[in-house]
Parts: C-alpha cells; sequence; structure tokens
C-alpha cells in the first residue's frame, strides 16, 4: 500500500472514531427522550432523525454544502469564529458525518432504552440514586449491548461515507480524501491493483467489525441482560 | 402535620384515584382492595412515580404540592415492587451494596445479611435466585436504603404459599420494631389479616374506608373494599395455655375463645377471624350446644342485606362480632340495637395460616 493509501486510511479512522465518539454522546440523551417522553414532538423528531436512513447522501451532502459555504450564515459565523472555512475541510467532513450517521447512533440506543423500560430506573431511585447516577450505574450497563450496536454501527457507517464526502469535503489529501474517495480516484485512473487493495481491505475490515459485534452480541446475551 | 398526608387526583386515561385522607406515619397500614382499585397507583403516587398536582407530604416535609415536586431519590422511600427488579448486572452482593452505599449503611449491611439469612445467596447472579429468595434480597435492599417509609406493593403476590410463609415472618418482624412505618398493598384478605395494624380500603379509585383492622373487617360500607369476598370478623386475642384435653384457650375483651391447640407460645397474641356466616345468634343463653364458644353480646346494629338475610353487627366487650343471618331470624329474635344476646361461633380461624 502506498503512502497516500495509508494517509486516506488514517484520516478515514481519526473521522469515524471521532463521529462515533460524538455521535454517542449526542445520540444518548436524545435517544433517552425519545424512548421516555410522551410529548407530541416525538414523531416528528423520530422522523427528522431517520431522515438519512431514507435520503440520497448527495441530497444531505448538498444542504450541507450551501450551509457551509462562508456567504451563508453558519459558514460565515465559523469563519470568523475560527478564520478557517467549514467547506472543504475535516471540521465540515465530521459535522457532515454526524448528521449522516446520526441513525445509526440513535435507533438501537433508543431501542434499549424502550426495552429497559422504567422499573430499573424507578428501583435505583427508591434506593437514593440520583437520576445521573442511576443512568451511569445502572441504564448504561443494562443496555450495553444497545451501546455496542451503536458504536459499531455508527463507526462502520462512517468508514464508507462516500457521496456526503464528495460534495462538502472533495478530494484533498490529508484533510478531507478518506478511503471511499481515493478508491474511486483510483478506479478513474483504472490502478486497478491499487483499488483491489483498498476494497479488499475495506471489505475485511468491516466484516471484522460486524463479527466482533455478534461475537460480543451472542455472549452478552449468555450473560442475561448485559 | 404528623403522618402521611395525601390529597390529589390521578388520572390515568379512563381510571381515576381520587384520596384525601392522611395515614399514619407509624405501623403497618394496609391499602387493600380489588385489582384495579388504584393500589399501585396510590403507592406510585407517594414515591413520586407518578406526578399528581396534588399535596403529598411526609411529617413536615411536603413531597408534592401543585407544582412543587420533590425527586423521588430525595424523598427516601423504600420500594419492595411485585417483582423483585434486582439489577440484573450485579450479584446479590452488589445489589445490597448500591444501596447501602448511598444511604452510609455499608457498616450495617454484615448484620442485615445475617439476620435475613442471605449469606448464602451473596455470590449468586440474580438469575439463579429463586422467587422468594429474590425477594427476600429485595427487602434487605430497600431496608439498607434507610428508608422514612417503606412501601410494598403485593411483594407477595408472585410467590407460592411456602415462600409466602419465608417473607411473612420477616414482614412481621418489621412490624413489630415498630421502627419503619410500612404501606403494605395487597389483595389477600388472608395477608391482611394478619400483618395489618391499620386498613385503607380502595374500590374503583375512591377510599372505601379506613380504621384499624378488626373495625374495616366487621363493617360492612368500608369492607366494600373486600369486594364478592364474604364479611369477616377479626379478633385481637391472647394465647393463654393449651388446655389439658388439646385445647387452647384464648382471652380478649368479650370473653373466653377455645380452639384446637395452637403453634405458639403461651402470652402471644393471635388474631382470629371468624366469618359472618359462622356466627348464630341465640337471645336466652343456649343449652344442650355442641360449640364450644359462646360469647354474650349486645346488638349494635342491623344491615339488610338483599330480601332475606341481613348482617348484625355485635358488641362482645368492645370488639367487634359479625353475624349474618335471615331477616326471617332477626325478626324471630326481636333483634333491634342495644338487644343483648349471645353469639354462637361455630368455627374460628387463626390468621395466621
Amino acid at each position: 500500500m502506498n503512502e497516500a493509501d495509508l494517509q486516506a486510511l488514517w484520516l478515514t479512522l481519526r473521522l469515524a472514531a471521532l463521529v462515533t465518539g460524538l455521535l454517542i454522546g449526542i445520540g444518548t440523551p436524545l435517544a433517552w427522550w425519545l424512548a421516555r417522553s410522551r410529548a407530541r414532538l416525538v414523531p416528528l423528531v423520530e422522523a427528522l432523525t431517520a431522515l438519512p436512513l431514507v435520503l440520497p447522501p448527495t441530497v444531505i451532502g448538498f444542504y450541507l454544502l450551501i450551509a457551509f459555504a462562508p456567504s451563508a450564515t453558519i459558514g460565515g459565523l465559523w469563519v470568523r469564529l475560527t478564520g478557517h472555512s467549514l467547506s472543504f475541510s475535516f471540521t465540515g467532513l465530521v459535522i457532515a458525518s454526524l448528521f449522516y450517521s446520526l441513525p445509526f447512533a440513535v435507533q438501537p440506543l433508543q431501542s434499549a432504552f424502550s426495552l429497559l423500560g422504567r422499573a430499573p430506573m424507578e428501583a435505583a431511585a427508591s434506593l437514593g440514586a440520583r437520576p445521573l447516577d442511576a443512568f451511569a450505574t445502572v441504564a448504561l450497563p443494562l443496555c450495553l449491548r444497545g451501546y455496542l450496536a451503536a458504536g459499531v454501527l455508527t463507526f462502520a457507517h462512517t468508514l464508507g461515507e462516500f457521496g456526503v464526502v464528495l460534495m462538502v469535503g472533495g478530494n484533498i489529501p490529508g484533510e478531507t480524501r478518506v478511503i471511499s474517495v481515493a478508491l474511486y480516484e483510483e478506479v478513474e485512473r483504472l490502478d486497478y491493483a491499487s483499488a483491489h487493495r483498498l476494497s479488499a481491505l475495506l471489505l475485511v475490515m468491516s466484516f471484522l467489525i460486524l463479527l466482533a459485534l455478534y461475537f460480543l452480541n451472542a455472549r452478552a446475551g449468555r450473560h442475561g441482560r448485559a | 402535620m404528623a403522618g402521611l398526608d395525601l390529597s390529589f387526583r390521578l388520572d390515568r386515561g379512563t381510571f381515576r384515584l381520587e384520596i384525601d385522607r392522611t395515614l399514619p406515619a407509624e405501623g403497618l397500614t394496609a391499602i387493600f382492595g380489588p385489582s384495579g382499585a388504584g393500589k399501585s397507583s396510590l403507592l406510585r403516587a407517594v414515591a413520586g412515580f407518578e406526578r399528581t398536582g396534588g399535596r403529598i407530604a411526609f411529617q413536615d416535609e411536603i413531597w408534592e404540592d401543585g407544582r412543587r415536586f420533590l425527586a423521588p431519590h430525595l424523598r427516601r422511600v423504600g420500594y419492595v415492587f411485585q417483582e423483585p427488579r434486582l439489577f440484573a448486572h450485579l450479584d446479590v452482593a452488589g445489589n445490597l451494596a448500591y444501596a447501602a452505599r448511598r444511604a452510609g449503611m455499608e457498616g450495617e449491611s454484615a448484620g442485615m445479611v445475617r439476620r435475613f439469612g442471605l449469606g448464602p445467596l451473596l455470590g449468586r447472579r440474580t438469575g439463579q435466585l429463586s422467587g422468594g429468595e429474590a425477594q427476600r434480597v429485595a427487602l434487605v435492599r430497600a431496608l439498607l436504603g434507610r428508608p422514612r417509609l417503606l412501601l410494598m406493593d403485593e411483594p407477595l403476590s408472585a410467590l407460592d404459599a411456602a415462600r409466602r410463609a419465608e417473607i411473612l415472618p420477616l414482614i412481621e418482624e418489621l412490624r413489630d420494631e415498630g421502627r419503619l412505618p410500612i404501606l403494605f398493598v395487597s389483595h389477600a384478605i388472608a395477608e391482611v389479616a394478619r400483618l395489618a395494624e391499620r386498613v385503607l380500603g380502595l374500590a374503583g379509585g375512591r377510599v372505601t374506608g379506613f380504621g384499624t383492622v378488626a373495625e374495616i373487617f366487621s363493617d360492612r360500607e368500608a369492607g366494600a373494599a373486600f369486594g364478592d369476598e364474604e364479611a369477616v370478623s377479626l379478633i385481637e386475642a391472647r394465647h393463654e395455655a393449651v388446655e389439658a384435653d388439646g385445647l387452647s384457650r384464648l382471652t380478649f375483651a368479650g370473653g373466653t375463645i377455645l380452639v384446637p391447640a395452637l403453634p405458639v407460645a403461651a402470652g402471644r397474641r393471635v388474631r382470629l377471624l371468624i366469618r359472618a356466616r359462622d356466627v348464630m345468634i341465640a337471645t336466652g343463653r343456649p343449652e344442650g350446644l355442641s360449640a364450644l364458644n359462646i360469647l354474650s353480646a349486645r346488638v349494635r346494629s342491623l344491615t339488610d342485606l338483599g330480601t332475606a338475610a341481613c348482617d348484625v353487627r355485635l358488641d362482645c366487650g368492645g370488639a367487634l362480632l359479625l353475624a349474618r343471618i335471615t331477616r326471617r331470624s332477626a325478626r324471630a329474635l326481636g333483634l333491634a340495637p342495644g338487644v343483648a344476646c349471645h353469639a354462637i361461633l361455630k368455627s374460628v380461624a387463626l390468621a395466621h395460616d
């Protein structure tokens, strides 16, 4: 594998890890609210959250591209605050991926929280545990499988992102040139040998990640709810 | 205000619970009624799991008043649920430590484990416990939370008779210690007769009566919570001795009662359940009768039931005794409030089994 491919791989892994971490953080309160709230707003937020599942990535990319432009409100504000442009930057890519991968974090967490029900949290509260304490010591360990699924799916999904990256990030080595974009470029150059190497790498990595997920899931299943 | 002050309305779809009552913050109070009466909703509101928008105060602390609401974890209310609700990711020791750590009870933990015989279970995962064991762990876990009020929501209903017999004495012990006020939800007459000091009757979301267990058991209206179950009286008596002929002699304010030898020590207080239709009434002292237990009584009141039957409330030295007879007999005997008579008990059951 050449240096450009390694750079693309490293960039992709950094992007996927960062997005996964952020989305677990953002997804937890959102999924908790969706699973618990009786508010009338819930279906609306659920639909918005699920949108990236059905929307073509290029459509998300297109709207984000417009929002990120230095002449737009959000893009302009970012330039004034940081001095850098959001479009065609790693940060822009991270933000775009947060939208794109959101349902892959929220949905497994939401179903884990629904399955958990109110009973364990009520028991914890009756034993004097503050809500955050109860969440960390009861809900979190009991929903570990949900977190595992959310983390793995988000990571793997961000790993394979293409349409959104191409729209908002372009193809800047070390900044926005992720594996899938590098692969596309190699095919366009008719460099099939390099394309084979990258494709095989992505295939094996994705398979290993899913294998690990299902393996851990099966083990957790044998230990009851964990 | 001492006690547990409850004044709220809880609407849940077609169901409504309405209460305006102060319960004593001492002893064991049973909340009794058929399923769907609102018993669990009442406990959940007290624990803070449901907002009522009404008023709930415990001793001098306001737990809910309109928009004021004290979060459940600040109420220090122990809750033993119908199902044990042990934390599945912790073993038994972990479940107990969870409560003890948050209540500063780590020091008391070992003593409680010994007292409730949980030692052999400490290392078990919660899935490996029998129903009775799990409920015992749940009870001790609740106690290690150092509650000021213990709520028990039909903690025995999921257990068979043998397992129930394991847990009941533990609850009795807590009651007799008298340190912790207990609200105990049940729809089983036997449990209430055995455990309760006071009873709050609930039916269809409304309070049907509140009083000592003896009052409620013999009060037809308050006893509406018993639903179709027949009227019974409850008499608290002292076990004096086992006689030479194998009968236990019990005394209470209204006289002496003989029953087959009891497996309890002399001097112990026991509760007797007497079904209203097992009580006959005679105006003269009956002679030549095989019944052993004949008590002097005075008619307090009569309540007609349907066209043929009536319930007669009798005063036996201050204790209430209910007799179900026909209206024809009542007329023939000339029964009216104040009339002296004799109550003949055909059968007496111990509330303890």
